[in-house]
């Protein structure tokens, strides 16, 4: 089990808010991603869960039981720290043997359970040896076998992967998605990348300003954000908005489109622009186009090589269907 | 980039070092020297006294029968490994709470604490003199002990201090995720990991304790001096006996210059206050 509810959780530091009064529920078995920008507050909220902050005022509950002054300890939930947090002094093996070792396991079960999550992640020829000897995503297997060990009620991420490499950083991406499956456990993932939450999570949390501005499903949140904050947030590029006369034809104060909900001719189209920089990833293309009556930049995505170069004329028209249209105060309208 | 040091400038550099290392290095030298000559042979010009004189073991021996070695060795290292083991038990605490549990004037305290190292302790003599002799601590070794605790306190608080903030809070974060008690957390995480810290800590401390001498010249007489009082008390009203002088220094700093030489690297790491990692 692995259920966590947040009551009217709030948390101050001194007399700043860092996170007014919200609610959130995690649901058994989520992969649940927490993602915003940085400072937005998501860490604290993910450490209010884990217990190494308080709360300042409000309650958690875990699997129906009140938590909210429960110390880390007491908890039952296992964390993996950005920078790993190894115990530099200990071999992998007594790293991974630590949580079981202060729950006060036989060490016959201890060994059980190491093996078996060394093999899961690949360590089992690494275990005597320190953590300065290990690559960053070795460190960061011996984070998650810490943290497996424990067979927790559920398992929070700190922003694991920020600092692997790129390639490791897909690699370990799909390893996490893999061991969420395999375990089927509750997840609380934390990042800022919102090509990590939208690829992993079941359950996106958008927060700004320590204020949840949206929670859903990857793809809701794609096709139907609630205000402008999380459609300029989730997808790459970023939405295109447009303000004035043109969203007015539409009934709406400011209207957004997708790079990739734009098609372009040479000869017709509903806008007129001027190419200005490209961005050629060969798979696709993004043009940066300057439109003198729009008044501000739009990206457009198009699919493999289109042969348009700077200063070149071209025409733009955003498909009727994926236009999101919102009010004066940013929020969506239906 | 690294610059460019042309040899000529590599030469100069390194004979003036080595002058000044020499230089340093003197005084040491020529105790070590004069405390294997005769005292009329100690007197002598420099060169005579390198050239044209025997080496002897006399002043060893009269240092031995004149005064009680042992007792000052034995009084030194009760009151230099007594004080720092006190001070470790008051530090320890002070530092751990300033470290991780900072107060909003912890920075305060921590300046204020070293403040007192910058008061001239010869203007705190007669007040700590008159408690010492209504407490009856007069010439006692626990006397001496816990002042030198207390002189040293600061410096030990701050040594640590500097250590236990080297530790990074996500892994004392860890273990406490992994379901350390404080008593667990403390003993199996914090204390392994600042071993090394604590260890230079001690060490300078019972260096410092060790070559105090102002405070042990001036609150102990007989029962309870240590070494740096031997030393002096070789200087006396009927004249300066440089060979035996010389050798009760040689015997009064060869232990801890032997200690010293051999936690060189814990030392180095302890002086330069956490500043090199």
């Amino acid at each position: 089990m692995g259920q966590i509810t947040l009551k009217q959780v709030s948390k101050n530091f001194d007399e700043l808010t860092v996170i007014p009064p919200l609610n959130l529920q995690i649901e058994d078995g989520e992969f649940v991603v927490f993602v915003g920008p940085s400072g937005c507050g998501k860490s604290t909220l993910l450490r209010l869960i884990a217990g190494l902050e308080d709360v300042t005022e409000g309650a958690i509950f875990i699997d129906g039981q009140d938590a909210t002054t429960l110390p880390p300890a007491k908890r039952g939930l296992a964390m993996v720290f950005q920078s790993y947090a190894l115990y530099p002094h200990m071999t992998v093996r007594k790293n991974i043997a630590f949580p079981l070792r202060m729950a006060g396991l036989e060490k016959a079960e201890q060994d059980k359970r190491i093996e078996s999550a060394a093999k899961a992640l690949n360590l089992t020829d690494y275990l005597d040896r320190k953590p300065s000897q290990l690559s960053g995503g070795q460190r960061q297997r011996v984070a998650i076998g810490r943290a497996i060990v424990r067979e927790p009620k559920a398992f929070l991420f700190d922003e694991p992967l920020s600092n692997l490499d790129a390639a490791l950083r897909v690699g370990m991406r799909l390893e996490i998605s893999e061991l969420h499956k395999r375990l089927a456990t509750t997840m609380i993932y934390v990042t800022h990348d919102q090509v990590e939450a939208m690829t992993m999570a079941d359950k996106i949390v958008v927060i700004n300003a320590g204020v949840i501005e949206q929670v859903g499903s990857p793809l809701e949140l794609y096709r139907a954000p609630k205000n402008l904050f999380v459609a300029g947030f989730i997808g790459s590029p970023k939405m295109n908005f447009i303000e004035g006369e043109r969203a007015s034809e539409h009934g709406a104060h400011t209207i957004g489109i997708r790079p990739e909900h734009i098609d372009v001719s040479e000869n017709e189209g509903r806008w007129k622009g001027t190419v200005g920089l490209s961005e050629h990833l060969g798979s696709d293309t993004f043009f940066h186009i300057q439109d003198s009556s729009l008044q501000r930049q739009v990206t457009v995505r198009v699919s493999g090589e289109v042969g348009f170069a700077q200063g070149d004329t071209i025409y733009m028209t955003p498909r009727p269907n994926m236009i999101h249209k919102f009010d004066s105060k940013g929020d969506r309208i239906q | 980039m690294a610059r460019a040091v042309t040899s000529s400038v590599k030469i100069t550099n390194t004979i003036i070092a080595g002058l000044f290392g020499s230089l340093l290095f003197f005084p040491i030298l020529w105790i070590l020297i004069l405390s294997f000559k005769t005292e009329e042979d100690a007197i002598r010009a420099p060169l005579e006294i390198l050239f044209s004189s025997g080496w002897t073991l006399e002043s060893f021996s009269t240092v031995q029968a004149r005064s009680d070695y042992l007792k000052h060795f034995s009084n030194s290292v009760i009151i230099s490994l007594g004080s720092t083991f006190l001070g470790l038990l008051v530090a320890v605490p002070a530092a751990w709470s300033m470290a991780f549990v900072p107060a909003k004037r912890t920075k305060n305290v921590l300046m204020w604490m070293l403040s007192t190292k910058m008061l001239p302790p010869v203007g705190v003599l007669v007040p700590i003199y008159l408690i010492f002799r209504d407490l009856g601590l007069l010439d006692s070794r626990l006397g001496l002990t816990v002042v030198l605790m207390l002189i040293n306190l600061p410096i030990i608080i701050w040594m640590l201090y500097t250590y236990f903030r080297e530790i990074p809070n996500e892994i004392l974060e860890a273990a406490r995720m992994d379901g350390a008690s404080l008593r667990s957390e403390v003993l199996y995480v914090l204390t392994p990991m600042a071993v090394p810290g604590m260890a230079s800590t001690v060490l300078l401390n019972i260096i410092l304790a060790w070559n105090e001498a102002f405070w042990t010249l001036n609150l102990t007489a007989a029962q309870a001096a240590p070494l740096t009082a031997f030393i002096a008390s070789y200087s006396s009203p009927e004249g300066l006996f440089y060979a035996k002088l010389s050798a009760a220094s040689v015997m009064a700093i060869a232990p801890i210059l032997i200690m010293g030489w051999f936690s060189q690297k814990q030392l180095v790491r302890g002086l330069t206050f956490g500043a090199v990692k």
